[in-house]
């Protein structure tokens, strides 16, 4: 594996050579070379990854999105790249929001349908250029978007025989006891101090070790 | 039965009173069915050997739970011994072993799989995911356990079950039908 500073070397590179559309280009925990770009130009960038003889970057190994409520444009979508001739890879990330969609790379990986239209039924991101932009996962006429945070963990339906209409129908969800969620990190549930810690808690705490409450 | 008799039926038209006439009847069968074995047994009791003894699961493996059903198959289990022989087709099956996570996008397809399986049929639910959802009973693309699809005879526990543990399963369904199996069609 490439060390951080052939990696931040690597990135340099790219960025003069892709000019103003690489945006940010940073190398993640010393081993992960990582470039934000730019929505507008994201397919002339991606054509020169692919082509050009020093980053060769022959296959698209995965596309997937992520979803942070909190900021203006909520959707990330992530492209990780793979040279198999120079043994390097290398991570683009742009972002968007639900209405603005991103180019699609049909015209430079087609195998990058699959990707986006997971990336469709999962976020509801919409790539620009996808002739074939269904639900790739989902049941069919499923509604929603899952892994959008905002979705409810459970969804809205579930699913059971019919005896009398002799075949599976849809109801909306019933749950008999609602999810809950545990806290693993303590043996005893909820309690950060133990008695007669108290002290070493404390000067933890002031340390800042620990994470939690303050009392 | 000589040729001119061959088309003839026996038909017991004219019963015999009990008496000197019926008695000389019955001792000639004896003396025939004499020096030549027959064997006695309830019909029920022969045909639920036979379907203890066939039971051919409809191979419905939807996720890992599938491998140790796999195991169970293989040389080391050898569910063939039980004549436990997995078959491709519902359409021969006598047992639908569902082992796995079931989605509500699997759901119709495994109600209509089960509903293609010929009578007298069973269901053995495999691994937590398949007896009330697991691990994904609170997602939302899970069926919370095959019982609200299928009607199940047989829940295995484990998350997977072990190969034994499904073996040990298939023993109870054989013990079940051998208590509840009837010739009546349900």
């Amino acid at each position: 594996m490439a060390d951080a500073s052939t990696l931040q070397a690597l990135g340099a590179t790219i960025a003069e050579a892709a000019g103003a559309v690489v945006e940010e280009v940073f190398v993640e925990r010393g081993a992960e070379l990582v470039l934000r770009a730019r929505r507008e130009q994201l397919v002339p960038l991606m054509l020169m990854l692919r082509d050009d003889p020093r980053f060769a970057f022959e296959q698209v190994m995965d596309i997937c999105g992520m979803d942070w409520p909190e900021r203006a444009e909520r959707f990330e979508v992530v492209y990780n790249l793979l040279s198999l001739a120079l043994n390097q890879r290398v991570r683009v990330l742009v972002s968007t929001d639900e209405a603005t969609p991103v180019p699609s790379l049909i015209a430079v990986w087609p195998a990058a349908t699959w990707y986006e239209r997971e990336a469709w039924d999962m976020y509801g991101i919409v790539f620009e250029g996808q002739t074939d932009l269904r639900r790739l996962l989902t049941d069919y006429g499923f509604e929603g978007h899952p892994l959008r945070k905002d979705f409810p963990l459970t969804g809205h339906v579930e699913v059971r025989y019919d005896e009398s209409r002799k075949q599976v129908v849809y109801e909306p969800v019933a749950l008999t006891q609602d999810f809950r969620s545990f806290d693993f990190l303590s043996p005893w549930e909820g309690m950060t101090t133990l008695p007669g810690d108290e002290k070493v808690h404390q000067i933890r705490t002031e340390r800042g070790q620990i994470e939690g409450p303050k009392s | 039965m000589s040729g001119s008799n061959a088309d003839q039926i026996a038909w017991n038209r004219e019963a015999l009173p009990p008496g000197p006439a019926q008695d000389s009847v019955v001792r000639g069968i004896t003396g025939e069915i004499e020096e030549k074995g027959f064997v006695i047994a309830n019909l029920d009791k022969v045909v639920n050997w036979a379907r203890t003894g066939s039971l051919w699961p409809m191979t419905f493996g939807l996720a890992c739970c599938a491998v140790p059903m796999i195991h169970a198959y293989m040389a080391r289990y050898d569910l063939d011994r039980f004549g436990i022989i997995p078959r491709g087709s519902p359409r021969q099956s006598d047992v639908m072993i569902v082992a796995g996570t079931l989605t509500n996008k699997m759901a119709p397809a495994l109600r209509k799989v089960y509903d293609q399986m010929s009578e007298p049929r069973w269901v053995i639910s495999m691994g937590s995911c398949a007896n009330g959802g697991g691990y994904y009973h609170y997602s939302y693309s899970v069926v919370r356990g095959c019982d609200r699809v299928v009607p199940v005879d047989v829940y295995v526990p484990g998350c997977p079950p072990t190969a034994e543990a499904l073996v040990y399963g298939i023993l109870q369904l054989q013990k079940k039908i051998r208590r509840t199996g009837t010739i009546l069609r349900g």
